[in-house]
């Protein structure tokens, strides 16, 4: 047996020891999905043995270090493990903006310091993270914010509004762009880190379409942040003023994210699945709709083989760095096809906003949710442009 | 397996897309052959010096001569195929027939074989019967003769069916035209009696035939395999085929692709080059992405296939209808962002059109695939 293949038993052996039954069942509601940080509760006991295990095997973040609290596997054992999860339905056991987003960034960017203290805190589920990138004057024009850090001495003081801070009201602390030179617009912003009930930060729940609060608005009123957090353990990430650069270092693998590249051979189609709701209400599929799940059903099979390539490549430095911006590109326009398609297979039963049969317009307000995936992170029209200027190198973009 | 070729693909691609670039390029082969006429539509210089950069025997097992490798490979020669527009018979011959010839007996393998590894013989296959593939439905018969088999029926969009030394033919042997047993391989050389081929253009200078079997007698051993156990090997065939016309439309696809880009960047309007225009922009930037995934979708239907997967038939439809879009758009848009010059012969982004659209009816366009895909998914 090949070390790969051991390796293979072995996680599977793990996994059908420590992953519990209700921890292989479909995602249902917000709170089946564990976010960690200090106010954090736990649904049921399933979820928490099974996060408890994960911190303790390094799973909740397989790929870092072991010594930032990961299992420090190397590329084809992260995708065994990533393969055996979805062969049983395993449930991430925390999810969090520290794992997909600020975590690569310390990674790449931080120092010593910031790495052992902060990496450790987000795999172990203790501090949830927040992002404050928009504001109400810039969205995808983002460098052109204007929250300000005044400089005095071993601090700043931050005045600003943020927007669409997701989950702002429920994070701890904030990664938090912040201009610390007005004459400089790419090399004028510093990537801080700061608590979030400091003095001086409100936050105000920004109702979506689909019914749900998710995200805020974020004010900062003469927020005091310190230049160190300790030895070596500054409160900004890279350099004062070089925050551009790590943001936009973020951007790719919140990207990466959004675009649900990851499913791999795992990925399932939805055509079957719309004939059987189909037939249990008596009827069948319209021949029409039947040929467009088809289609979306090879796109997406399609897009999942894109997505192993994608993640293969990028593990070992083949893809082309601006490609998270064409799977994001993908991915979201392909999954609010799948929503889409999902509402015409449902009819009128998937138009029910609270009844307890459809637990709660579950489908409709899952429908609405995925019309931000190609907005949040980047819109569509902005990862079509940085395509044509990073992958294609067309003039004047 | 990642989802990216090895040192030693990496290797060969390069070899074949040198070697490509060179010896198979738009004005040395295809106009060359097309302004001539030519009654087969390919170069047999060419294809002799397939055999001897050992391109030929890809498909054929080490033991029988060959290199022994796999559709990873056959792919990386198609997709430099596709993107230089190379006419060959690789993809009949080196794909198909070597497939078929997997399962004949020594016999077969002897008589043919070296043909095919050295560039010497050509091969064709003769599955269709009418405008579409419908390989379900097998109408040509072939009734017991003494010791061995009297053929008929006829055949169409048999690609170099004039050309070829051999014929591979699906022909029924029992049952009724739409069971899917009752299939027998038939090898049915050039000089059989009683066949006559109605050799036609297609629309990108390639040649096929309509062919004819008029009561051709066959002996024995001209069975591929068993008789009556023929649909088995027609599958294998067939995904062999399909996911090599895969890999040359990602090949069409990326040449076209390519040269559009580069026009972009020539081009100018309004004081300005075209590839400035936002509106053009955006379509070139979905363009590469439907383009990524269609490679992406192929070398996983490749490897699947090599490794004996039981979702490779699944998967390689998923290639077939997802390249045939891409490839389609591909050379749709690049026409279209040429302008007027993209609509005139001289210019090569209309053969890439051309070859193309050949390319989506062969084994199958994209509408059959996707219907394949649902049939195979439980809808
Ligand atoms: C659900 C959700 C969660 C979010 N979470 C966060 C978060 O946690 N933290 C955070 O900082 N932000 C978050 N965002 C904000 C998100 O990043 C922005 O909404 C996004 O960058 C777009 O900015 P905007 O809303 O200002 O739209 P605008 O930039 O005003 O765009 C409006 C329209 O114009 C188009 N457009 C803009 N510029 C161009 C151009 N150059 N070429 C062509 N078209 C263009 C856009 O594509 C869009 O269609 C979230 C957004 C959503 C929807
Ligand atoms: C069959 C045929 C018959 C014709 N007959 C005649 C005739 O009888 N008399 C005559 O005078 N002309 C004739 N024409 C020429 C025709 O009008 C031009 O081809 C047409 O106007 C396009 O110009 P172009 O070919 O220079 O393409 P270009 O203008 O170079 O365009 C190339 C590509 O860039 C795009 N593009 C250009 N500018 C922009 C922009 N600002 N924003 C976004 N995209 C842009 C175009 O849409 C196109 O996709 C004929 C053309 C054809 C193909």
């Amino acid at each position: 047996m090949s070390e790969l293949e051991a390796f293979r038993s072995e996680t599977r052996a793990w996994l059908e020891a420590n992953c519990p039954a209700e921890m292989r069942e479909p995602v249902r509601d917000e709170d089946d999905i564990y976010w960690g940080g200090r106010n954090a509760t736990f649904k049921n006991d399933a979820q928490k043995a099974w996060f408890d295990a994960c911190v303790e095997k390094g799973y909740t973040v397989p790929a870092w270090p072991k010594e930032y609290g990961g299992a420090g596997l190397n590329p084809p054992q992260a995708k065994i493990l990533r393969e055996e999860m979805a062969r049983i339905g395993a449930r991430s056991p925390l999810s969090s903006f520290g794992i997909w987003m600020l975590g690569p960034a310390l990674l790449q960017f931080g120092t010593e310091g910031q790495k052992q203290r902060f990496l450790n805190e987000i795999a172990r589920g203790e501090i949830r993270w927040c992002q404050g990138y928009s504001e109400p004057g810039s969205g995808s024009d983002l460098v052109s914010m204007q929250t300000y850090g005044e400089d005095k001495g071993d601090h700043w003081v931050i005045n600003g509004q943020k927007i669409w801070t997701s989950y702002a009201d429920a994070a701890d602390w904030i990664f938090c762009l912040v201009r610390t030179d007005k004459e400089n617009k790419y090399k004028g912003i510093t990537f801080t880190l700061f608590d979030m009930t400091s003095d001086g930060v409100t936050t105000k729940p920004i109702k979506l379409i689909s019914g749900s609060s998710p995200f805020c608005e974020t004010f900062f009123d003469d927020v005091s942040v310190p230049k160190s957090y300790g030895e070596d353990c500054p409160a900004y990430v890279g350099e004062i003023n070089r925050g551009w650069d790590v943001a936009k270092y973020l951007l790719g693998h919140e990207r990466e994210m959004i675009s649900g590249a990851g499913g791999g051979e795992n990925t399932t189609t939805i055509g079957a699945a719309m004939k059987r709701r189909a037939a249990k209400e008596g009827g069948e599929l319209d021949p029409v709709l039947r040929a467009e799940l088809a289609q979306f059903d090879v796109d997406a099979l399609a897009y999942a083989a894109m997505g192993e390539k994608f993640l293969d490549e990028i593990k070992v430095g083949k893809a082309h760095p601006a490609q998270p911006n064409m799977m994001k590109y993908v991915g979201t326009e392909l999954n609010k096809r799948r929503h889409e398609l999902m509402m015409s297979a449902g009819g009128s039963t998937a138009l029910e906003w609270d009844s307890e049969e459809t637990s709660g317009g579950k489908q409709p307000r899952g429908w609405l949710r995925t019309k931000a995936n190609s907005i949040e992170g980047g819109t569509s029209e902005v990862m079509l442009n940085v395509i044509s200027k990073r992958i294609l190198e067309l003039p004047g973009s | 397996m990642p989802l990216y070729h090895n040192d030693d693909q990496a290797m060969l691609a390069d070899s074949a897309s040198q070697f490509m670039a060179e010896e198979g390029a738009i004005p040395k082969q295809l106009r060359h052959w097309r302004d001539r006429d030519c009654k087969d539509g390919f170069g047999h210089g060419l294809w002799k010096q397939f055999g001897e950069m050992g391109f030929t025997g890809i498909l054929v097992d080490e033991d029988d001569g060959g290199l022994g490798m796999g559709h990873v490979e056959a792919g990386i020669v198609l997709t430099e195929i596709g993107r230089n527009l190379t006419p060959s018979p690789f993809l009949t011959s080196g794909v198909l027939a070597a497939t078929a010839l997997k399962h004949g007996g020594s016999d077969l393998k002897g008589r043919y074989l070296p043909g095919l590894i050295s560039g010497e013989h050509v091969f064709a296959v003769a599955i269709d019967e009418g405008g579409k593939h419908r390989p379900e439905r097998i109408a040509t018969k072939a009734e017991k003769s003494g010791n061995g088999f009297k053929l008929s029926g006829q055949k169409d969009f048999v690609v170099y069916g004039a050309s070829a030394d051999m014929l591979v033919v699906a022909a029924r042997t029992s049952g009724s035209d739409d069971d899917a047993d009752g299939i027998t391989l038939f090898a049915v050389p050039k000089d059989a009696e009683n066949m006559s081929h109605n050799s036609v253009r297609l629309v990108d200078s390639s040649m096929a035939t309509h062919t004819k079997f008029d009561g051709v007698e066959l002996d024995g051993d001209a069975v591929i395999g068993e008789v009556d156990g023929g649909r088995e090997i027609l599958n294998a065939m067939l995904d062999a085929g399909r996911v090599g016309s895969a890999a040359e439309g990602c090949g069409v696809a990326a040449g076209a692709f390519d040269m559009t880009v580069d026009y972009l960047k020539q081009r100018k309007q309004f004081g300005k080059l075209i590839g400035e225009f936002q509106a053009l922009q955006h379509r070139a930037s979905h363009l590469y992405s439907e383009v990524e995934i269609a490679h992406a979708v192929t070398i996983k239907a490749q490897q699947l296939l090599d490794g004996g997967s039981e979702k490779a038939s699944l998967m390689v439809s998923v290639a077939k209808a997802k390249v045939g879009k891409a490839a389609g758009l591909s050379v749709k848009e690049g026409v279209q962002m040429h302008g007027g010059i993209g609509m005139t012969d001289e210019y090569d982004i209309g053969l890439y059109m051309k070859r193309d659209r050949a390319l989506q009816e062969f084994l199958g366009d994209h509408y059959y695939h996707t219907s394949r895909v649902a049939e195979l998914s439980g809808y």
